[in-house]
């Protein structure tokens, strides 16, 4: 692999000859660069280049010494309710909930045009100028803390949706993410995961039969 | 006459270097998780996590990234358990990357060679139920360990919503009301 050069000498004859012979000394890198290009492989196939992406949530305190005024009470107009289903199914309604009609629970999907479009619509003001917003940190009008600040500003206004995310215990763990993606795509604030009660499973039921088991309570009554 | 390849070794090296000092390997879990898409992308901190890995079938298997809080995390565990490890025992579990081995077992864990511990660690599971809920005395002893922790669920998508619920709960009674959701980066933006 290394290699002696022998320079000079060659048909010179003489005086030259008995002087000491200019050596160069070279050494071929070839096999160094392939093993190192081997490793940088290696390294470069195990590292974890992008770091995993995270949801920060916050979740109510289920502390038994808050009392009820403590907790925010929602205003019914201005609260969606979400019940996440089993396979993927979705529904919601609006304010409170109302047992005897069937049809105040309405199905959606998790699709830009399902629950999206509602809440979009629910939370038109606040999108809007959450959007205005991000144009203006992009045109460097202001700063990111002050974007921080003036979108938490928003979200929190007064006239924001409060939506309740309740899961059914066969629900999956993705659509409780998929909703909690739309939250933040929707610039809603105000959220909370909270437990299903059998209010919203009979709901569920009612809607699915189609208003059969309200129909059946009413006449027991 | 061959090319000189002392320039295109000094790169090399080079790279490597950048490579070995950059690299921050993938750690090995004892199931295979697929995290959910989401179009967050705040990026999880470095340091100071306690991961909580949840499979689909509810098997929870934690890990610490700091050595020492792994073994004063299982010495506080242990003593509450009544359990009491040497130290070649602490040693062996600080070097551990994820544990999920029930307390009644975790001696016995411990004395098992790498390999075999691969093997068992992926039908066991760190019992969080309401009878024996070991879950919420990990959490509490790593918290008392280190004050700076900062939770993330890692969870599979097709994880049932009970099994989400019975941890958030365990969380939740230890007061523990922020935490962080690993998810992966949506690759099809369809953001409006």
């Amino acid at each position: 692999m290394a290699e002696i050069q022998d320079n000079g000498g060659n048909g010179k004859k003489g005086r030259e000859k008995t002087k000491q012979k200019k050596m160069t000394v070279r050494v071929d890198f070839t096999p160094m660069v392939d093993m190192n290009m081997l490793l940088i492989t290696f390294f470069m196939l195990c590292t974890t280049l992008s770091k995993p992406q995270t949801m920060e949530i916050s979740m109510p305190s289920n502390d038994k010494n808050i009392t009820e005024e403590q907790q925010n009470k929602v205003k019914a107009s201005q609260a969606v309710t979400l019940l996440l289903a089993d396979e993927g199914k979705l529904y919601y309604y609006e304010g409170e909930p109302n047992y005897e009609d069937y049809t105040s629970l309405k199905e959606t999907t998790y699709d830009a045009d399902g629950l999206r479009k509602m809440l979009l619509r629910k939370n038109y003001d606040a999108v809007k100028q959450v959007n205005e917003l991000k144009i203006k940190k992009a045109n460097l009008e202001i700063s990111e803390d002050e974007y921080k600040k003036e979108v938490a500003e928003v979200k929190g206004g007064k006239n924001t949706p409060t939506v309740i995310i309740k899961a059914t215990d066969n629900s999956t763990y993705k659509n409780l993410i998929d909703a909690l993606d739309e939250m933040q795509i929707c610039s809603i604030g105000k959220y909370v995961i909270v437990d299903i009660t059998d209010g919203d499973k009979f709901l569920i039921d009612n809607y699915n039969s189609k208003g059969q088991l309200s129909a059946q309570a009413a006449g027991n009554v | 006459m061959f090319i000189d390849m002392t320039a295109m070794s000094d790169v090399t090296v080079l790279l490597l270097t950048f490579f070995m000092l950059t690299a921050n390997f993938v750690k090995k879990e004892p199931v295979q998780v697929v995290t959910p898409a989401s179009v967050s992308e705040i990026k999880i901190p470095e340091t100071n996590i306690l991961s909580i890995l949840v499979d689909p079938t509810g098997k929870i298997f934690m890990s610490l990234d700091k050595q020492a809080d792994m073994a004063a995390t299982l010495e506080a565990v242990g003593q509450e358990y009544g359990v009491t490890f040497t130290p070649e025992e602490i040693k062996k579990f600080s070097l551990l990357q994820t544990f999920g081995a029930p307390m009644n077992q975790m001696k016995s864990f411990l004395g098992l060679s790498t390999e075999q511990q691969d093997k068992l660690l992926k039908d066991m599971g760190i019992p969080c139920d309401s009878t024996d809920n070991q879950f919420k005395a990990w959490i509490r002893n790593a918290r008392a360990t280190n004050r700076d922790l900062r939770i993330a669920i890692k969870a599979d998508q097709n994880t049932p919503y009970s099994v989400i619920k019975n941890v958030m709960t365990s969380l939740q009674d230890l007061r523990e009301n922020r935490y962080n959701l690993i998810t992966s980066l949506k690759t099809t933006s369809d953001e409006q």
